[in-house]
């Protein structure tokens, strides 16, 4: 046995790794683990999971490929990483997409094995790019990775399938090793997921181990790496994903306003989690209804809410186009309903696993007649937890639908979230009406808010529909000055949420020459990007927007607190109109439709562009 | 809307139910005769206080109904009513829940939700207004207009087969599926409480005459001088026999019915099938819901088949009671943290 070399350990803050192959890989799992391990050691973090719409793509296909970008610091992270330092490349197909993508003298591992012609082939590559001047400028670590985990595991009773599949967990182990992290809450993580079969859980461990011993040992590694924690503020963490903090969301508006929770859904691609995840807490009463089609989710969410639950429904695009006619059934009804949009690549079908911001129109125009409902929009993983109370608040309080918007990419990436004290969050009792006096279904509060009287009250039998009523009895009424007064109603009746959401705040200065405006899942790299420009002397601010229907009352004067306004989207406008529109004023654009969250890079250059290159001195 | 109903000790009448708004069908309109039906029934259903009766509906003349009965009601979208039930069913399972549509909203817009509320069993009334044309839109052919019925869609003839909705309720696992005529307030009186009190997705479909667009589309079944040949009365344990003079029954040859005559002395009432509401397997119902597209076969009306299967709502409510006897109650504090945490000092 050679001489193992003291291997040296270098320091550094800021590292993103991207982990690539094909869909059946696992290259989700060993993603999902790095972040774990990587979150429990304390360093702030923030993930992109991306992977094709099928589930299994022929193998080695460049359509197949599935990759997860992680990003992890001992300082504050916003974003899962423009550029990855380090990419771990299963096979050439996951080489050739994420190439371009890697950091010019970035590192790359690559698993030797199947570079074989069949693959390189598939690949598109017309020669083995380990073998001509493809790779010339990056760190090339080659890696026999599928044979060494067939040689740790020659003595498992596993099928060589069962053993070809653990190569993930031996490049995990490698990864493991390069980084410096411990191997315990994998092996955790492994002993209970395989409880039952306990044999994978142990073949898996010991590909890990063996791909953490192979960097101790192999002289291809002369270099460790080491990552302090970040200075977080004290708490106790862990780590969510915007769907699972949707959820929790859900859940937590439902014992914080003592009301049953009712979720009526039809999976699609990439809201289904939150379905998932919401139909294991039966034991907090939580009814989930999986519908027969995206209406049936929605109009029995409807009669939920008329029946006194807190209702919700949850899709994604294409199942909203579906709900729209019901959304305005939520609208006339008056009744408290919520509905979340993860937004996805469009139109129709669109790019189902891909992320983007068009459905901003849609969720505020979207419907026939003049239907106006409350629009909020989450802007990371953990905010989502945050504005899914802030949804079901505003619903119950003004008994309106509300449309929640986040999307794929918030959706699937997570980030580390320091658990709030539960007692710290406000409670929202919402009142049924069981006092019969004076009750008629549509009067009024000061905020112009109907009663909430359900059904099995005695004495407050009504009925409630789609068609135009009477303003206060409810009564079906189809009179001009009657229809002119209820549009006015409804619409003043949102307008008034405005006195209810806080202002809109601004990260940096209050004034200066541009304020970069954003929504949604843009707010980490639109943070960053402002911050850099900010450190190059330009006098730079950002805000972003949660509330959008109606918008914070100071909307209008932050955004007359600056000479410019850019408003950067993943769409074509779609907020720079309305922008445009309400406050007559003009804006500035940037715009890319790829599927694909921004990077820090472009923003900071559109940034400097609109600036000049006096860097703002 | 008035709020004129008290929590009631003494027993409520037709009138209790009867709203303050104007009913607004058209005259001689056989939805005036089911609405008066239900009227006159619901007291002897509604054990509980009236309160607890939700009626819901889509969209077209016999929607409307919710707005004309003093109980709670949801006049929804087009279609969409047995989906807004279900959700009405599943948050409180103590209400009695009514569906009213017609065959363009449960069968054509509807028919999805309409096929999965049988599949589930969930707990529901549902009360087809079958005229077969569109009324509310001004007479285009429904679902369950015949083939070459000439409407203004149809100039030509519909080249659409019709459903034919007793047999897809069957099919999709309804447990309570019967038929009544509008103009038999007797006999649709009684087809009302009978749904009323299953338990379970009730299926009732009612033949019911547009006079303005399809006047006479079940007039041999409401004729005096056509009725009795062409109408098959089923009763639970009896022979089915019809006929002015009850002389002619159905006996199955293998699995297909014929028409005996009781009269040549070559069959007697021992021949004569018997009808079981209660099997548990759907095949005689199915023979009797097919040979109402039959025209040589009478038009069985009265019950084909009523089982005994758990509610969707009652399996939603006993799942959450398991989970939570075997779980203990959620605690969210526990949800939050999850599986993996670390502390930050």
């Amino acid at each position: 046995m050679p001489e193992v070399k003291e291997k040296k350990i270098e320091t550094l803050s800021d590292v993103t790794v991207r982990f690539a192959g094909d869909s059946g890989d696992g290259m989700q799992l060993a993603g999902t683990q790095f972040t774990d391990t990587t979150a429990w050691v304390g360093n702030d973090l923030s993930t992109l999971p991306d992977y094709p719409a099928e589930i299994r793509a022929p193998a080695g296909t460049l359509y197949g490929v599935s990759g997860f970008q992680l990003h992890f610091s001992s300082n504050d992270v916003n974003t899962p990483g423009d550029v990855p330092d380090v990419l771990v490349a299963m096979n050439p197909a996951a080489l050739k997409k994420n190439l371009p993508e890697l950091r010019p003298n970035g590192t790359i591992i690559v698993n030797t094995d199947s570079f074989d012609s069949k693959n390189l082939k598939l690949a598109k590559y017309e020669s083995n790019p380990l073998e001509d001047d493809t790779l010339d400028g990056y760190h090339v670590h080659e890696v026999p990775i599928t044979s060494l985990t067939k040689n740790a595991l020659e003595d498992s009773s596993l099928s060589l399938k069962e053993v070809s599949r653990c190569k993930n967990f031996f490049a995990l182990g490698l990864m493991y090793w390069l980084y410096n992290r411990p191997l315990e809450k994998t092996e955790e993580w492994l002993n209970i997921k395989f409880k039952n079969k306990p044999e994978l859980a142990k073949a898996n461990i010991i590909a890990m181990k063996s791909g953490y011993n192979f960097g101790e040992i192999t002289e291809i590694f002369t270099t460790r790496y080491k990552v302090d924690p970040a200075k977080l503020p004290k708490g106790t963490y862990r780590n969510i994903s915007g769907n699972e903090a949707t959820a929790l969301g859900f859940l937590t508006a439902s014992v914080k306003s003592n009301l049953p929770l009712f979720l009526g859904s039809y999976p699609i691609t990439p809201a289904s989690d939150i379905l998932q995840y919401l139909s294991t807490y039966k034991n907090f009463g939580v009814k989930t209804m999986q519908a027969e089609d995206e209406i049936a989710g929605i109009t029995a969410a409807l009669g939920a809410a008329f029946t006194g639950h807190l209702a919700l429904t949850t899709t994604s695009g294409p199942g909203m186009a579906l709900k729209a006619e019901a959304i305005g059934l939520a609208v006339m009804t008056e009744l408290p309903i919520i509905i979340v949009n993860v937004q996805r690549g469009g139109p129709s079908t669109g790019l189902p696993t891909k992320t983007e911001q068009a459905d901003l129109f849609q969720a505020v125009y979207g419907r026939n007649g003049e239907s106006p409902v409350c629009v909020i929009a989450a802007r990371t993983p953990r905010d989502c937890f945050y504005l899914a109370i802030e949804a079901a608040r505003i619903a119950l309080k003004f008994m309106t639908p509300v449309i929640l918007l986040t999307d794929g990419y918030i959706a699937n990436g997570s980030e580390p979230w320091r658990i709030p004290d539960i007692e710290d969050l406000p409670d929202f009792h919402k009142e049924y009406r069981t006092e019969k006096e004076g009750f008629f279904p549509y009067s009024r509060d000061e905020n112009l808010v109907r009663p909430w009287a359900i059904p099995g009250t005695p004495g407050l039998e009504h009925r409630i529909g789609g068609l135009e009523t009477d303003d206060i009895t409810g009564n079906i009424n189809y009179e001009p000055d009657n229809h002119d007064k209820m549009v006015r109603i409804r619409n003043q009746k949102i307008q008034n949420i405005a006195n209810d959401i806080p202002e809109l705040k601004v990260d940096g200065d209050d004034s200066g020459d541009l304020l970069v405006l954003g929504w949604g899942g843009t707010y980490g790299t639109l943070k960053d990007a402002v911050r850099l420009g900010r450190k190059k002397g330009y006098k730079v601010s950002h805000a972003h927007l949660r509330y959008i229907n109606p918008l914070p009352k100071n909307t209008k004067d932050v955004l007359k607190s600056f000479s410019k306004v850019l408003i950067p989207e993943i769409n074509l406008g779609q907020l720079a109109s309305l922008i445009k529109s309400e406050f007559l004023i003009e804006v500035e654009q940037y715009n890319l439709v790829r599927g694909l969250p921004f990077k820090t890079e472009n923003v900071l250059r559109k940034i400097t562009e609109l600036l000049g290159g006096n860097n703002g001195k | 809307m008035a709020n004129n109903s008290e929590v009631q000790t003494i027993k409520l009448t037709a009138k209790d139910y009867k709203s303050d708004q104007d009913v607004r069908w058209c005259p001689g309109c056989g939805d005036y005769s089911i609405l008066a039906q239900v009227q006159r029934t619901l007291p002897d259903i509604i054990e509980k206080e009236k309160a607890k009766v939700v009626w819901v509906s889509g969209i077209g003349c016999s929607s409307r109904i919710p707005y004309y009965i003093n109980t709670y009601g949801f006049h929804g979208i087009h279609g969409r009513a047995p989906a807004i039930a279900t959700g009405v069913k599943v948050a409180n399972p103590e209400l009695d829940v009514w569906v009213a549509t017609g065959d363009g909203d449960l069968l054509s817009i509807g028919g999805n939700h309409f096929i999965h509320t049988c599949r589930r069993n969930v707990d529901l009334k549902i009360l087809l207004f079958n005229n077969r044309i569109y009324g509310l839109t001004k007479g285009q052919y429904s679902p369950t207009s015949e083939k070459g019925k000439i409407t203004k869609t149809s100039p030509y003839g519909s080249v659409d087969y019709p459903f034919n909705p007793i047999s897809l309720a069957i099919g999709s696992g309804a447990t309570f599926v019967a038929r009544a005529i509008d103009v038999s307030p007797k006999h649709l009186q009684e087809m009302i409480k009978r749904a009323g009190a299953h338990k379970g997705t009730a299926f009732l479909e009612i033949y019911q005459n547009c006079n303005i667009f399809n006047d006479g589309a079940f007039s041999l079944l409401t004729d005096k001088e056509t009725k009795d040949d062409n109408i098959l009365y089923l009763e639970h344990g009896k022979p089915m026999v019809f006929g002015k003079d009850l002389d002619k029954g159905i006996k199955l040859d293998g699995v297909k019915p014929i028409i005996v005559d009781l009269t040549t002395g070559s069959f007697t009432k021992d021949d004569i099938l018997v009808h079981d509401e209660f099997s548990e397997e759907p095949i005689l119902a199915m023979i009797l819901a097919h040979i109402t597209d039959d025209p040589a076969f009478p038009t069985p009306i009265g019950v084909f088949r009523q089982i005994q299967k758990e509610t969707y709502d009652g399996a939603i409510a006993s799942q959450i009671d398991f989970v939570t006897e075997k779980r203990g109650k959620g605690d969210l504090k526990k949800a939050l943290f999850g599986a993996n945490t670390w502390e930050v000092n």
